[in-house]
């Protein structure tokens, strides 16, 4: 892979394709976004030339890296779980390694297998809502899944029976899957009991048939023909398709400890947006399924290479659209191992010993003692990669952190797609197809925001 | 006669109590029997201009969140207020144990995109609310009884006993016994102790009940060689900012 093809991609002027009477164009993107709440696209076309195109995000700073100083670190993964109400697994995955980092703690690999199979269960919770729920509709050629209630009601029980298994996941191994509970620096403060394990395995196992149906629903589905060879982030294992554990991946071209995040992501603020944007070897980068797919694919099991290549998903994939593909893609994977995790946990019994932890220490633990130091956590959420970095004084207090997570990585790559896109349909498609194109581009990123993406206006201001 | 409208609007949150809604899946649908949803952008494109209940997740933490805040609540009827982050301004707060200059400066250095960045609070500190859902995040169980007030025009009380209440019924050991801190006896039930029943302490996301009884839970932590005070110092997430540590100060210090 290699990066952005244009030279200084930034600077030049894209020329619009001119067919008879061009219009200025304006476009204006307003949607809600799950982390940052509110952003605006600006896309200005004027005389065939493409002035400006930017992402703005104008929602109000959370301040969590602020939050965290001065905070004890056993309070970490429980506040920065509210990052984000989807990915909340995520957050705190990332944070109890950062944290476990910090501070010397290794945990037992019971614990490993239970988290990654809660992390696969978010995979496909996010997955399922974002498949089923945006792009279904369209599919279907409706707004939302309201109207489908009545025409389409096999397919919505299929899509709440899919989301519930995740759910009912979520509740037997962490407490729930919005705020995990049960998981902490060490290990679990409950373990999950085994008849639950038994029965989320039976239901995971019954679940095939639902995924084949949404595999079939999906192969009907019509993308657009767009391609920018642009550059690709994800952790990389040489031991499966990485998810919890793994280096960061640049492009296939190297591979970086994620202790050393910070010598290839770089973050800048610019004084339109909240949300900071980042870039790698000085260009925008994509995170997520689709990236994943890209530096990964090769570790997917055989069932699911065979998905990808009947869905027409094919490595190295320079479609964004293709996106909600490599989606469905890991739904399945995640389906499989997780499977196999259940019975490798119901064969082996969980180690209780070695597993249970409290989430704070105890009563005659304080004042709380701890090694100083700094670690960072990097785990793969639904979006992409998402990083957590903490630095803890002695009496594990955190004096800095930094979170870099998936859809403010994702940023400057709509935006570079956009700029490519935009003189691509100007010419060639009406208002409401542009409308439509651009909205399903941003929808391809699951950026938090794309649930609402159909806040799009498209005015011609000509 | 035609069923109420119901529209969803978020502010400054993580989108989780709207997840729980959509979460109800079956239930949900079973809801929209009895109201019309009109606007939910986490999981509909469609926009109701006109509603009659609005529900309200996150907090109000900049200028603009509180000029749409306003402006949406103009409409409405009812008003409830959806999870920690609206009823109580939630972690939110936390950010209001520093100056916003500073954390400004530390987040994103000379540069300032969020020029109008006010302190977190909760949405009663701008309107008028009718009905609270406590929690972070919110239990469903618990947002389908609110409605089912709201649709009956009566009002819904919340739990006017603590946790320990649900946590007793569940027949938890008491993490107290256990060797750790736990806020369940000082924090408004309603959430079936959901912490403790996976052996992680309360941490009060539901804010202080409203009348507590101090002298008792004075004589309880006694027992176990504990203050009030001392507790909420561990933990500190909910508890430790704005309205809830001035209601803690004036039951306990006095």
């Amino acid at each position: 892979m290699t990066k952005s093809s244009s030279p200084n991609p930034e600077r030049m002027a894209h020329r619009i394709p001119h067919s008879g009477g061009a219009k200025d164009v304006k476009v204006d993107v307003h949607y809600l976004t799950r982390v940052e709440g509110h952003g605006d696209i600006t896309v200005d076309v004027r005389a065939g030339e493409l002035k400006e195109c930017k992402f703005k995000v104008i929602e109000s700073a959370r301040f969590f890296e602020t939050m965290l100083r001065g905070r004890l670190i056993y309070e970490a993964q429980h506040l920065t779980s509210r990052i984000c109400g989807i990915c909340a697994c995520g957050h705190s995955l990332a944070s109890i390694k950062a944290s476990e980092n910090a501070l010397g703690v290794v945990p037992h690999e019971d614990t490993l297998l239970l988290r990654k199979l809660l992390l696969h269960t978010e995979q496909m919770d996010s997955h399922v809502l974002h498949a089923y729920i945006l792009v279904a509709p369209d599919l279907l050629g409706v707004k939302s899944i309201m109207p489908l209630v009545k025409t389409h009601r096999p397919v919505i029980e299929r899509a709440f029976r899919m989301k519930k298994l995740s759910d009912w996941a979520g509740e037997i191994l962490a407490g729930r899957h919005t705020h995990p509970i049960s998981f902490a620096i060490g290990g679990l403060t409950k373990i999950p009991e085994k008849a639950h394990l038994q029965k989320l395995r039976e239901m995971m196992v019954e679940a095939r048939a639902d995924y084949a149906e949404t595999v079939e629903l999906f192969k009907k589905l019509s993308l657009p023909s767009f391609e920018r060879k642009g550059q690709y982030v994800a952790l990389s294992s040489p031991d499966e398709y990485a998810f919890y554990d793994g280096k960061i991946n640049v492009n296939g071209e190297k591979l970086v400890d994620p202790q050393d995040y910070l010598s290839v992501i770089k973050e800048e603020v610019r004084d339109y947006s909240s949300a900071k944007f980042v870039t790698v070897n000085k260009a925008p980068y994509m995170v997520g399924a689709l990236a994943r797919f890209n530096l990964n694919g090769d570790k997917l099991d055989k069932k699911s290479k065979e998905i990808a290549s009947y869905l027409g998903l094919k490595r190295p994939c320079y479609n964004t659209f293709m996106n909600t593909v490599a989606q469905v893609v890991e739904w399945g994977y995640c389906l499989e191992d997780s499977i196999a995790i259940l019975e490798r946990l119901i064969k082996n019994g969980i180690n209780e010993e070695k597993v249970l932890v409290t989430m704070y220490p105890k009563k005659d633990q304080w004042p709380v003692r701890t090694r100083a130091g700094r670690g960072v956590g990097t785990v793969e959420v639904p979006r992409g990669i998402l990083f957590h970095d903490y630095t803890v004084d002695d009496h594990g207090l955190v004096s800095a952190a930094n979170c870099i997570i998936p859809t403010n990585q994702n940023i400057n790559n709509l935006e570079a797609d956009m700029k490519k896109i935009v003189p691509e349909i100007v010419g060639t498609q009406d208002e409401e197809e542009m409308r439509l194109t651009l909205e399903m581009l941003a929808r391809a990123y699951d950026p938090c925001i794309s649930c609402s993406t159909h806040l799009l206006d498209v005015r011609f201001i000509s | 006669m035609s069923k109420p409208k119901v529209a969803f609007f978020e502010f400054t949150d993580c989108e989780g109590c709207q997840l729980q809604v959509a979460n109800l899946g079956v239930d949900l649908l079973e809801l929209t029997k009895a109201v019309d949803i009109v606007n939910f952008r986490e999981i509909m494109s469609e926009e109701g201009q006109e509603y009659d209940v609005l529900v309200v997740e996150g907090s109000i933490a900049s200028k603009h969140d509180e000029e749409r805040l306003k402006a949406v609540a103009a409409k409405a009827k009812v008003i409830v207020a959806l999870g920690a982050c609206a009823a109580t301004g939630g972690v939110n707060n936390l950010k209001n144990l520093k100056s916003i200059e500073e954390q400004k400066k530390i987040v994103y250095g000379d540069v300032d995109p969020v020029k109008d960045a006010i302190p977190a609070k909760p949405i009663d500190a701008v309107v008028k609310v009718d009905y609270y859902v406590h929690g972070c995040p919110i239990h469903g169980p618990e947002f389908v009884k609110v409605m089912q007030c709201v649709l009956m025009g009566k009002p819904y009380q919340v739990p006017a006993y603590p946790v320990c209440v649900e946590c007793k019924q569940n027949e938890n050991v008491c993490l107290f016994d256990k060797g750790q801190f736990c806020l369940g006896p000082i924090t408004r039930a309603g959430c079936n102790s959901w912490l403790p029943n996976n052996g992680v302490p309360c941490v009060g996301c539901r804010g202080l009940i409203d009348n507590p009884a101090a002298n008792a839970q004075k004589d309880i932590l006694e027992k176990y060689g504990l203050t009030v005070e001392g507790i909420m110092d561990k933990l500190t997430l909910y508890c430790n900012a704005q309205k809830e540590r001035a209601k803690y100060d004036k039951e306990f210090k006095s």
